[in-house]
């Protein structure tokens, strides 16, 4: 622990407090959980990208069915690879964390489920959203009539300008209202 | 630049743009470097633009984001376009004391200002074309409404940043002018006018906020940390120059007091985290399970603390006083253990009864000396139990009150379905998880409950034999009833038999029959519950629904069991105090024995001592309650722990080793592992709490009995839970039920002190033991205070105050003030629902009128193509012109449109779709919401008021400075 507190400097450390909804501890162990997934000669490189197969390996992510949207939302990579540096991987905790406000959590949230990056909601995505909520296993899928329905039924409800999408701030809006939304949207390291 | 301004107007491509950029921002610097040289040749030395000029190189290597460049480039051109104009501003007032110079200055600046408009004429054209350009690019780069309007206000300070700049930048260029103004340039800012120092300090409160919430931003770090230093650079150069005078010194030591102040407010918020106990054990187990089963972790520490507190109350101001300062053990008869039972009183079987020495300690009631005021303190002992008793039950009342009001605010707003279908999409995954198995009953839990609304939303389900669910379900409620009346008749039949057990002498009997009662209450709690689970699949109702009736059962179930343990106490405090008149009359018979003897023995012999052990007693019934109390909670205690280590350590051990050498297979098949039962639990967690606020009154060490509770099952909890749970099958939201767990505990809160009040008022106390003997009634204590501690005009007060005649009207008061607050409530409701009403005719108002325009836009649009293919029909030879014309048309449209948006430099393009539709897809989402603001009538969207309204306002500001 001490060995990476001193790698991390302490301007740094008291920036990131400032910047992100972390604790001093949280970064710490962020950066030691961050650290510990680097090969030994990446470790001597200062912002080195972590490629996001690295990051899943994370049992925090593992078994999210989003894991590869927040890698990719949160990566600033030029690429799209979903990689992230140590300052994406906090963005993407202070986000997660605890004391975020409802806003900063439910814009990420809606750049997470918007998997084409079109800015907007559309059918595909809410199909692809619904697979993933429902998982892998053939067992659990929707059929394709219910998908139709269970959209439809959606879009009826969010949809305010019926443009046959969702956007920004009809996703807000539902999100604001909703009850445990803030409370389950957390990752914990 | 004509090619440029083309191709900025016609690609939105970002190639082009930054192409273009390049370009221009080469062109630009090349530009300048050469005005630099000639003014360097002049003389004049323009340190001005030198310094702007490696600040902008300065600034291109710095950021490598085009966005950020074209703000700062449209701010300059900004600023450029206006910057003539208030260096003139500036300049007479500053040196108004030496007009040559001025003078000089003056034709100095306007040769300069010649200069630089013929130079950046064009210049100057360009950037405004281009400030349309990035705008656009800034518009699809962005995502949220809000995030637009912090920016502006970002950009206008940056303007402000950027004049500021130049303002204190212009004593250096005077310099090499005249070597005179040296000492001018240290005062400088307190020479700027008192508007300037407006703006500054506005400016710079302004970058505070910024650093405050640039955490709430969703903007990738490099850019939030290249906004934090320069804003914060940016105040610490100018914050010192705000303040006049004497008061500049003052205003620096605050700032700086300040920033030390915030520093230790973060470091002191990170102590504070790092303090809460077992955060990361929660914080675990959170990840493993999700939320509910953290919930019950969170309340567990929750009741930890109040119990915390309810310790150290009783520990503070009852038991150590007793100990320390009340007379020693051994001195009264209510201090020793009497003959009888002095032999056995260090047995290990009668401690752990809390009889012998523990009975006679300050763990119990009958311990307390009545003495008025004990020790050098003359500490109030019996004030001081009787108001600890009272604080304790009023201070619980108080937290739980508080916390289910804030939990309601939390939770007040999503009481409407209005977003069933939204919420399950985009809430239901609880991101915690980080179990697969975990993850994959989430998944099959999601998916049940998709299948489920789509089920109801059709309403095609029908029940065929409605008759027979009926018939079951009261059948179910008829077998539960059964099951709740039964085991209430079981613990007053067990409880009336040990009394007959007491009554024969507790030596007589086996271990078994000693602790029937606490035994049976704790199998009951235990086998009941699994019993209803039972009857309940006979209802089949919807898990949530079938689950709030579990829950319910088996609340009526300890509740009856508890109450019907207390009247059965009741019955023996009855038989007790009947037990005491005998004894009382025997002792004064005893006593009177007693001198009579030593009398007609020997006259002149001193007063004979007898052995505080050989006095006779009554029975004490407070201490009696408290015992039985304290024996329950142990019980209840040892049950627990037993059930989780057979129950889920022998269990999973067997599971996993049996598996190997079993015909099918364990882990899948039948005993497999149990699951966290977080409902359980938590009832199980308030039912302990009611029996403690019970009991506390009566034997002040349960408190600490409790605490002790709670810290061994947070750990026996936490790590039975991470090594031999699996997850919840049925995954409940956490915060859904959070409210209803806080209002069984106030009931429970309410029905235990209950009883308690009851004794204390009703039942006169013991003659002789407790800190309340020799007087009728407990509360006796407080009117004995009044009268001799208390000055005498604060008695009669006191009295008026308590007459019936002044506290029925203030009841009466209280009553129609909640009555008027409840009728003011509704009305709010009501008023809500109006309201929701009405924005729902709005917003159907609104999307009809839409419907419409896009309808007859259309029909305007065909309609013109059948003119237009009609006049091609007729005129085929001017078809090409024809053509043209309404391509025009429809640029003009467009274009219109543009500027229109354009004008306050940041609306967004035109929301034409299938232009969107091309573009090539970026990574922040395009705000779409944009287009609903202008067509959409105020309060489109009742949550989000802020999207229009603010921004409105911010445009003129902009356009002003």
């Amino acid at each position: 622990m001490g060995t990476t507190a001193s790698q991390l400097g302490k301007d740094l450390l008291s920036e990131y407090q400032e910047l992100t909804f972390l604790t001093k501890q949280e970064i710490l162990l962020a950066h030691k959980r961050f650290a510990e997934l680097l090969t030994k000669d990446e470790k001597d490189l200062p912002n080195t990208r972590l490629p996001m197969e690295r990051i899943l390996t994370l049992p925090e992510l593992k078994s999210n069915p989003f894991r590869r949207r927040i890698c990719l939302v949160f990566s600033t990579s030029q690429h799209k690879d979903g990689s992230l540096t140590f300052e994406d991987f906090l963005d993407l905790l202070s986000a997660f964390s605890d004391s975020a406000t409802m806003e900063i959590k439910s814009h990420y949230a809606f750049r997470i489920f918007d998997f084409d990056d079109d800015g907007t909601l559309d059918y595909g995505d809410l199909e692809r959203l619904v697979n993933c909520l429902t998982g892998e296993t053939d067992d659990t899928r929707l059929t394709d009539e219910e998908m139709r329905q269970l959209i439809s039924n959606i879009l009826e409800e969010s949809d305010i300008d019926k443009d046959g999408t969702v956007n920004l701030s009809e996703f807000q809006h539902v999100i604001s209202r909703s009850p445990d939304f803030v409370s389950s949207f957390k990752i914990v390291l | 630049m004509g090619v440029d301004i083309g191709l900025e107007f016609e690609g939105d491509e970002d190639e082009v743009s930054t192409f273009q950029e390049e370009h221009e921002r080469e062109r630009h610097r090349a530009k300048i470097s050469d005005g630099d040289r000639e003014r360097r040749k002049r003389g004049n030395g323009r340190r001005k633009r030198a310094s702007r000029a490696e600040e902008w190189e300065g600034e291109s290597q710095a950021r490598p984001e085009r966005r950020e460049r074209g703000r700062r480039k449209r701010t300059r051109s900004d600023q450029e376009a206006k910057g003539s104009d208030r260096d003139e501003e500036v300049q007479p007032k500053t040196k108004s004391g030496k007009s040559a110079k001025t003078r000089k200055h003056i034709k100095n600046e306007k040769t300069r200002k010649m200069e630089e408009e013929e130079g950046e004429g064009e210049e100057r054209h360009a950037k405004r074309k281009k400030k349309h350009g990035s705008a656009k690019k800034e518009e699809r780069e962005e995502d949220g409404g809000k995030r637009t309007a912090k920016e502006k206000a970002q950009e206008v300070k940056r303007k402000k940043h950027k004049k500021v700049v130049e303002t204190s930048s212009e004593p250096s260029e005077e310099d090499d002018n005249d070597e005179e103004d040296n000492e001018e340039r240290e005062v400088r800012p307190e020479s700027l006018s008192s508007e300037e120092l407006e703006k500054l300090k506005e400016a710079v409160d302004e970058r505070k906020k910024l650093i405050q919430t640039l955490r709430g931003k969703p903007w990738p770090m490099k850019k939030k940390c290249v906004t934090l230093r320069e804003s914060q650079e940016f105040v610490e150069k100018y914050e010192g120059a705000l303040g006049k005078g004497k008061g500049r010194k003052l205003y620096a030591y605050k700032v700086m007091m300040n920033k030390k102040w915030m520093k230790f407010q973060r470091d002191f918020e990170n102590f504070k985290t790092a303090c809460i106990p077992w955060e990361m054990k929660i914080k675990e187990i959170e990840s493993h399970f999700g939320s509910s089963v953290a919930s019950y972790f969170i309340f567990l520490r929750w009741m930890y603390g109040i119990n915390m507190i309810l310790f150290c109350l009783t520990f503070g101001l009852v038991m150590v006083p007793e100990a320390l300062m009340g007379r020693p053990y051994g001195t009264i008869p209510r201090k020793t253990v009497p003959r009888p039972e002095a032999t056995s009183a260090m047995d290990f079987a009668v401690l752990w009864d809390f009889g012998g020495y523990a009975q006679y300690s300050v763990l119990f009631y009958g311990y307390y000396n009545n003495q008025r005021a004990i020790g050098w303190l003359k500490f109030r002992m019996p004030l001081s139990y009787f108001l600890v008793g009272v604080g304790t039950v009023a201070y619980s009342y108080m937290v739980v009150i508080r916390t289910m009001a804030r939990n309601a605010n939390e939770s007040g707003v999503g009481d409407d379905n209005s977003f069933n279908f939204n919420w399950k999409t985009f809430t239901s995954w609880d991101y915690l998880i980080g179990n697969p198995e975990m993850a994959d009953n989430k998944f099959a839990s999601i998916t049940t409950s998709f299948k489920e609304a789509i089920l109801e939303e059709q309403e095609s389900r029908k029940d065929d034999n409605i008759h027979l669910t009926r018939f079951l379900r009261v059948l179910a409620n008829f077998l539960v009833l059964c099951c709740l009346a039964g085991s209430g008749y079981l613990i007053y039949f067990v409880v009336r038999r040990s009394q007959k057990f007491a009554l024969d002498g507790l030596d007589n009997h086996t271990w078994w029959e000693r602790n029937e009662v606490n035994m049976v209450m704790s199998l009951l709690g235990m086998f009941c519950p699994m019993l209803f689970d039972v009857i309940s699949a006979l209802e089949n109702y919807h898990p949530r629904v079938a689950l709030q009736w579990q829950l319910g059962r088996i609340f009526a179930l300890f509740l009856g069991n508890l109450y019907t343990f207390i009247i059965a106490l009741m019955d023996e405090i009855n038989l007790k105090r009947e037990e005491e008149q005998i004894i009382k009359f025997n002792i004064t018979m005893w006593e009177a024995s007693l001198y009579n003897g030593t009398v007609s023995v020997n006259s002149t012999a001193p007063a004979i001592t007898i052995q505080p052990a050989d006095v006779p007693r009554g029975p004490c019934w407070e201490t009696m309650v408290g015992q039985e109390f304290v024996r329950l909670i142990i019980s209840d205690t040892m049950t627990t722990y037993i059930t989780l280590l057979i129950g889920d350590f022998l269990r999973a051990v067997l599971v996993r080793f049996l598996n190997y050498c079993w015909c099918w297979d364990l882990e899948a098949g039948f005993p497999s592992y149990s699951e966290f039962d977080v409902s359980g639990n938590v009832l199980g967690l308030i039912f302990n709490q009611g029996m403690i606020w019970m009991g506390a009154f009566y034997a002040p060490c349960l408190p600490a009995l409790n605490v002790l509770r709670l810290h061994v099952s947070m750990y026996l909890q936490c790590w039975a839970v991470m090594c031999c749970n699996v997850p919840q099958e049925r995954v409940f939201k956490a915060s859904g039920s959070n409210n209803f767990y806080m209002a069984m505990l106030l009931v429970i809160l309410f029905l235990s002190t209950l009883p308690a009040i009851y004794t204390i008022v009703t039942i006169p106390p013991s003659f002789d033991c407790g800190p309340f003997s020799g007087k009728k009634r407990m509360f006796d204590v407080i009117q004995e205070t009044l009268e001799s501690d208390f000055p005498a005009w604060f008695g009669k007060v006191f009295s008026y105050a308590s007459n019936p005649g002044l506290v029925l009207p203030f009841i009466l008061l209280m009553v129609l003030a909640i009555y008027y607050l409840q009728s003011t409530s509704k009305s709010y409701k009501e008023a809500n629902v109006e309201l929701k009403k009405k924005l729902q005719t709005q917003n159907e108002e609104n999307k009809k009128k839409k419907k419409l325009a896009a309808l007859k836009a259309q029909m305007d649009l065909e309609e013109a193509r059948k003119a237009s293919s009609q006049t091609a029909k007729q005129q085929k030879n001017s078809n090409a012109s024809q053509q043209d014309q309404e391509s025009d048309e429809e640029e003009d449209h467009s274009s219109s449109q543009r500027l229109h948006h354009g004008k306050n430099g940041r609306h967004a393009p035109p929301p034409v779709r299938e232009q969107e539709g091309q573009l090539p897809a970026t990574r922040a989402p395009v705000p779409r919401s944009y287009q609903h603001e202008h067509h959409g009538a105020p309060g489109y969207l009742p949550g989000f008021p802020r999207q229009s309204e603010p921004r409105m306002h911010r445009v003129p500001s902009l356009q002003r400075h």
